[in-house]
């Protein structure tokens, strides 16, 4: 049996906060994943599947890609969500890990490779892995070879050529593009990496072919997407929206508001923010990029008016320049200049006139970096200057406010991890 | 068509490139060299090549995307796709 076409959820299907789901439980609510490709290739490439971690990329190019290089070829599951506001990975892995294995077992069949590793940075998750690989005997009557590995817990591991320093036992630190993975990934053989959500999605289209994707979504965001929610909702935690599905709407399955919001993040610590208007933006790829944003590894946060987007945003600059893995000079230099920048705007208003510099250090960071972490940090602390400029201008003249003394309180809160469809 | 590239983890800010080719080359605040990635007018590209000889981390290449007929250059990021 399988999911009907137009049933949501899709990858929560069956999903229990408690336990993992067991393959003969996973079976019985998607079916089997059929023997052979079925011609995957073509079905991807029709599905419109994008990858889910950030980047965005049509999965089929990259499947093709790989497939076009000489060398038998390896698939990686990117399952080390660093992401701090992202938590589908780690709920993917940990409680339905063979949605993600499936795919998996799906794309190594369509390119021919016998070689999967699933790279997981909490010890949780990677415990039921280990289990549901063991369920299927290691991949063996698949007919590839599947474990899992751990790798650090950092921002960065997550960056697809420090992943593969990660797997390799280097330290996680990005390299130099070209070579990409698909040219000269793990132990210099042509590597499809993508995020963990991409695999569940290729798993359920390897069985449902591209029309069952297509059936929900719209044109331009077919299927569905997980998405975690957090901030000013009555139940943060990870929803499956379909694509296009308004804001609104999701604010809703996540309990509603809890104040008047000021704000919303689209997208993690390397997204945009934008103001109340955005409640009517729709969430797919396509529809946010004609508003700037994009929803990155699926992150939507909540702003309420009881927070400070000013500390907020310096608190994150901080944790963003500290995450640096201090290969750039542009990236160490220029990050830790605007989070300090920003502390002191936040603490004790703007006597040095650093506040003038802050955005043409965020245009002086973007793209000169190896990796993408300063393009990332930048557009986080610009978006946040032009949402919340008055805000800014008012801690500029007198330094701390309100809600930043009420905030170290409410941080202590402790977040709610509910699964809502 | 040649264009100036920078390696920003060789890249230790010595700053020859920028005295050596003021033209394309400047230093942000705190002494890293800025490039924008537009092709090099011919006349500069011998400057360029200078620039990229003096760089003491060898941070600075010349990527030549197409060929110039007759030479054969080696292009450091020519990928075979």
């Amino acid at each position: 049996m399988s999911l009907p076409a137009h049933a949501l959820p899709r990858l929560l299907a069956g999903f229990s906060p408690d336990r993992q789901m067991s393959l003969a439980e996973h079976v019985h609510v998607h079916g089997a994943l059929p023997a052979g490709d079925r011609g995957l290739r073509q079905e991807l490439s029709r599905s419109g599947l994008h990858g889910c971690g950030g980047g965005s990329f049509p999965f089929a190019r990259k499947l093709d890609a790989v497939a076009a290089r000489r060398g038998r070829p390896v698939v990686v599951v990117n399952g080390s969500e660093g992401e701090p506001l992202s938590w589908k990975d780690k709920l993917l892995l940990g409680h339905l890990p063979h949605l993600v294995l499936d795919g998996a077992v799906a794309s190594a069949r369509a390119l021919g490779a016998r070689e999967i590793v699933v790279a997981v940075e909490s010890t949780g998750a990677a415990g039921a892995v280990h289990r549901a690989i063991n369920e299927r005997e290691g991949g063996r009557r698949e007919g590839v070879s599947l474990r899992v590995q751990a790798v650090p817990a950092s921002y960065l591991t997550g960056q697809e050529t420090a992943l593969i320093a990660a797997l390799s036992g280097r330290p996680p630190l990005p390299a130099m593009t070209p070579p990409y993975p698909f040219e000269k990934g793990l132990a210099g053989r042509p590597t499809l990496l993508s995020n963990a959500e991409t695999y569940a999605h290729a798993g359920l289209i390897a069985r449902n072919g591209a029309d069952w994707f297509r059936a929900l979504g719209t044109r331009e965001s077919p299927g569905t997407r997980l998405v975690t929610v957090t901030g000013a909702v009555a139940h943060a935690g990870v929803i499956e929206v379909a694509g296009g599905t308004e804001v609104k709407a999701l604010l809703s399955a996540a309990g509603g508001i809890t104040e008047p919001v000021v704000g919303l993040l689209f997208g993690g610590y390397a997204g945009i923010w934008a103001g109340v208007q955005a409640r009517h933006w729709q969430l797919g790829e396509a529809e946010l990029r004609s508003h700037g944003a994009s929803l990155g590894p699926g992150i939507v946060l909540v702003l309420g008016q009881s927070s400070c987007p000013v500390s907020e945003t310096a608190r994150a600059a901080r944790w963003l320049s500290d995450q640096s893995a201090g290969q750039c000079g542009p990236c160490v230099n220029g990050l830790d200049a605007i989070a300090g920048a920003l502390e002191q705007l936040c603490d004790r208003g703007d006597h040095s006139g650093a506040y003038t510099h802050l955005e043409r250090w965020c245009s002086l960071v973007n793209r000169r970096g190896a990796c993408s972490l300063p393009d990332g940090a930048a557009r986080f602390v610009i978006t946040a200057l032009r949402t919340f400029r008055p805000v800014f201008k008012d801690h500029a003249l007198h330094g701390r406010c309100e809600s930043c003394h009420q905030q170290g309180a409410r941080r202590a809160r402790s977040r709610e991890r509910l699964v809502r469809v | 068509m040649s264009k100036l590239r920078v390696d920003p983890i060789r890249c230790t800010a010595h700053g020859m490139c920028a005295e050596l080719l003021p033209e394309r080359v400047w230093l942000d605040d705190w002494g890293y060299p800025v490039i924008d990635g537009e092709p090099l007018s011919a006349d500069l590209v011998e400057h360029a090549r200078r620039a990229v000889a003096a760089c003491p981390v060898l941070a600075l290449t010349l990527d030549q995307s197409s060929r110039p007929a007759g030479r054969e250059p080696r292009a450091e990021t020519t990928r075979r796709r």
